[in-house]
Order: C-alpha cells, then structure tokens, then sequence
C-alpha cells in the first residue's frame, strides 16, 4: 500500500485509457504522454497497460509501506527517496524503496507530468476497463488527495532495460494532417506565425494562442465524434488539440489532427508551437 | 456518399440526414461484430459517423458496404422513460411552441423519439424525432447545476442529463432511471438506435 503525502496540484492515476466507448459519450481518457507511462511500467517489469501515477508539474510524496520497485519517467525532476537524490539514467530514474521509504517527486524543470510506476502497478478497481481518472466526465478513481491510500498489485516479471524516451522540452513542431473541416478555413494561418500554449491547458486539450483562424464560410457544424490530436478552432479563432479527456463529440470544426500529442503532455505554458503539414 | 480523411486512421462518413446516419451506423456495428470491419470506435454524430483507429484498407471497402437508401430500417430497443413533467422551463417551452403546458406535454409524450448519438457526458443520449419547427434555442446563460435525470430540450433533441452538470437546455421534466451505470453490462441505458418513449407519471 501506498500513503500520498503530498498529492500535489493534479496528480492521478492513469493506465492507456478506456477506448471503444465513444458512441456513449465515454472519453478515451489514459496518460496524457503514454508513451512516458509505457516506458516507466517496463522499467519495472509492468505490463504495458497497468496503472501508475500522473503528476502536473510539482510532483508529490508517496510513502510505501513495502519495499518496492520504482520507476519514474517523463518530466526532468530531482527525485528523494527518504532525502537521498537519486539519479537519472537513461530519461529515467529507477530505485528501490525501502518498506516505510517516502518517495519525493519534486518541481518539474522540464517537461510538465511525471510518470510513477511501481513493480505490480497502482491496483484500484477498474472502471469501464481502465482504471484511469478522467477529469472530464469523472469517470475512474477520484484525483489525488493528502492522505489517500493507493493498493499496489502483484509483481509479474522481471524489469526490463529499455531504450531512453524523447527528451521533454523545447519548442515544439506538429505534424498535421489538415481535414476533415480544413474546407472551414484560410488554413495559411496555421502554418505562419507560431502559437504558444495558454495556461488554460489541462488533460481535455491543449489551449493555443496565436493567429486567430479566419472562416471562409459562415454557419454551425452539425455535432460530430472528434479524434485524439484534432485541432478544434472554437469562434474566438484559436485552436483547441484535443488530449486524452477530450469529448467524444463536439459542435466546433476541426481543422486538422497531429499524428502525436505525447509532446503536448509536456509542453510547459508559454511553449512555442509550430505546424508541419503531413501528407 | 463522401468519406473525409481524419488523420492517419480516422475517417467520417458524410451523411445527408439522421436516418443516412442511423443506417450506416446500423450497418457498421453488424459488419464488426460479422468480423469484417477492425476499427476502435465507431461514432455516430448528426450528420456524419466517425470510424477511429480503423484497419488499412477500410476507406477502400466502404463505398462497398453502404447501405440500400430506405433499406433496412433496423428497428432498436425500445425503452420507456417515466417522467415528471415539472420541468423550470417547461412553460417557457409552452410559449416558444404558442401552446398550452397541456399541449406542449402531450407533444412530448406522442412523439416516438430515436437516440441519433451521444456525446456530452457518459449516457448523454441526443433524442430525435421531434418536428423541426419545434426546435427551440438554448437558455441564454446555461445553469451552473443542472440534476441528474433532467429531462430538457435544446435545438431539435430532448435529451436527459445522466448526472449532475452545467447545462444550457431548457428543462421540461425529471426521472429517476439510471440513465449511466458503470456496474452495468450495458452501462448506458440509451445507445445510439434505440427507441424512446417519454411516459407521463
């Protein structure tokens, strides 16, 4: 079992999401960068869809009744286990706690969500298949609080050595494939000037700022199902990347979808964006 | 029939009315189950479907697989949902329509009503069926709490809130079914293509 001490300002739990239930308005929801998430489970030896903790820039503090296995990827952060630092290899840092040991997940000084997987995975029941937090809807276990206490499940293979992920950081350069309502607009906008990420931001999408989109017809778009990556342009212009908690519906046209928005979950606000036109 | 790219493995099917959509979903969740289409979501929306994550090779079959106009007319589930008609804007709907509160009822009763998609929140189902005319615009400034099992119009769909939430539609009547339940085997009591009957109680 795992006592939070320090839940931090979003942390939760997170698995790759609760896909194949869109057509009753159930988001997709799961890691925001899950291929962080995929990487830290296998670090510890985890099946590719367990449960581990997402954090949102500050980290928290977990104590661990039992020894156990850690692994934490994504975000660049400075890790304590019980005040000593641990080191980082290989865009990831991999330790073993003590029983009583308290891991502290600290500020991140890159990127933005940590990855937290420990050897068995974060066992809360399941909901719908997943057993992720979607901020959306409220679907799956609630967000972190001070003083919550998560179950961790049985380890089931030996941890693996695995490659090194993309360093978290920097400006960045989408990749977009314009459609399906690109006939909406004077897309020359989006690939002009550079947009920067709004504070709006959170796990439903990221906020750009920037060129407002100009319309090149009038009218209200019938409400239709939305992907992972679309860029959705509301009335004021500026586009909306749908994330991991996005609706399954929406009433705004999209302009394009990126082809990866792990980038996105680590895109602190104020980041430079630029659009690439895919094939 | 146009199909528009939606990134690498998204597609949407372009329908000219509800029932286009109704068919074509009809169609599509028979030839997954039948093992002919791999595709992760199928997405009913107005107008359109939303195939994502579809397997290569799908935006070549589909001009193959679209359904005979006025074909089948897959007959859904009918459920039936017993409502309290006291809704808070009830009789603003009553003037909107230039009826009576008795009349403005009785409409929403006899209509035979059809789940077009769902979207919103988990179970949010959009209800067709009712004339065009009647379609009435959404409260200026949407209501911070709305409780769960309303039962509200906006645009041309009556619709039913499955848990407490902001919401911009205009409230005729309440229930108490469970519209969305995690526990169940079919956790949404209405999905796209069934068949709804507002009751009186």
């Amino acid at each position: 079992m795992i006592t939070v001490l320090r839940a931090g300002p979003l942390t939760t739990v997170q698995d790759q999401g609760r896909p194949g239930w869109a057509h009753l308005g159930v988001p997709r929801s799961g890691a925001l960068d899950a291929p962080a998430l995929r990487l830290a489970n296998r670090f510890v030896g985890n099946p590719d869809d367990a449960a581990g903790l997402e954090t949102t820039m500050l980290g928290c503090a977990l104590r661990f009744e039992r020894p156990a296995l850690v692994a934490v990827t994504g975000a660049v952060a400075d890790i304590d286990v019980d005040s000593r630092p641990v080191e980082r290899l290989r865009g990831c840092q991999l330790f073993e706690v003590p029983a009583g040991g308290v891991v502290d997940v600290k500020r991140a000084t890159r990127g933005v969500r940590s990855y937290i997987a420990v050897a068995g995975g974060i066992a809360v029941e399941p909901v719908l298949g997943s057993r992720s937090t979607d901020t959306l809807s409220g679907l799956g276990p609630a967000r972190l609080a001070d003083g919550d206490t998560l179950p961790v499940g049985v380890p089931t293979a030996a941890p693996m050595l695995v490659g090194e992920p993309a360093r978290p950081g920097g400006e960045l350069v989408l990749g977009i494939h314009l459609g399906p309502r690109d006939d909406w607009f004077d897309t020359k906008g989006l690939f002009g000037s550079p947009y920067r990420i709004s504070p709006l931001s959170n796990r439903v999408g990221s906020r750009l700022a920037g060129t407002a989109l100009t319309r090149t017809r009038a009218g209200e778009l019938p409400s239709e199902g939305v992907v992972l990556g679309a860029v959705q342009v509301p009335a004021d212009g500026q586009p909306i990347i749908f994330l991991a908690d996005h609706p399954t519906t929406g009433g705004y046209p999209v302009v394009g979808v990126i082809d990866d928005v792990a980038p996105l979950a680590q895109a602190q606000t104020g980041t430079t964006v630029r659009f690439r036109e895919l094939d | 029939m146009k199909i528009r790219r939606v990134g690498t493995a998204g597609l949407l099917i372009e329908c000219p009315d509800a029932q286009r959509v109704e068919d074509w979903r009809a169609e599509l969740w028979k030839r997954r189950a039948a093992g002919e289409l791999r595709v992760v979501e199928i997405v009913p929306g107005a107008r359109t479907v939303l195939l994502d994550g579809a397997a290569p090779g799908t935006a070549e079959a589909l001009p193959g697989w679209e359904p005979a106009p006025g074909g089948i007319q897959a007959e859904g589930p009918l459920v039936e949902i017993h409502t309290v008609f006291d809704g808070e804007d009830l009789e603003s709907v009553a003037d909107l329509w230039r009826v009576t509160v008795d009349t403005a009822v009785r409409r929403l009763v006899e209509t035979p009503l059809t789940v077009a998609f769902s979207g919103f929140a988990p179970g949010f189902a959009y209800l067709r069926g009712l004339a065009d005319e009647w379609a009435v615009p959404r409260l200026a400034a949407p209501r911070p709490r709305v409780p769960a099992g309303s039962v509200a119009l906006a645009g041309g769909y009556a619709g039913i809130y499955p848990t407490a939430s902001p919401g911009g539609w205009r409230l005729v009547g309440r229930t108490d079914q469970n519209l969305f339940d995690v526990r169940r085997e079919h956790p949404a009591l209405l999905t796209p293509g069934t068949r709804v009957r507002l009751v009186a109680v």
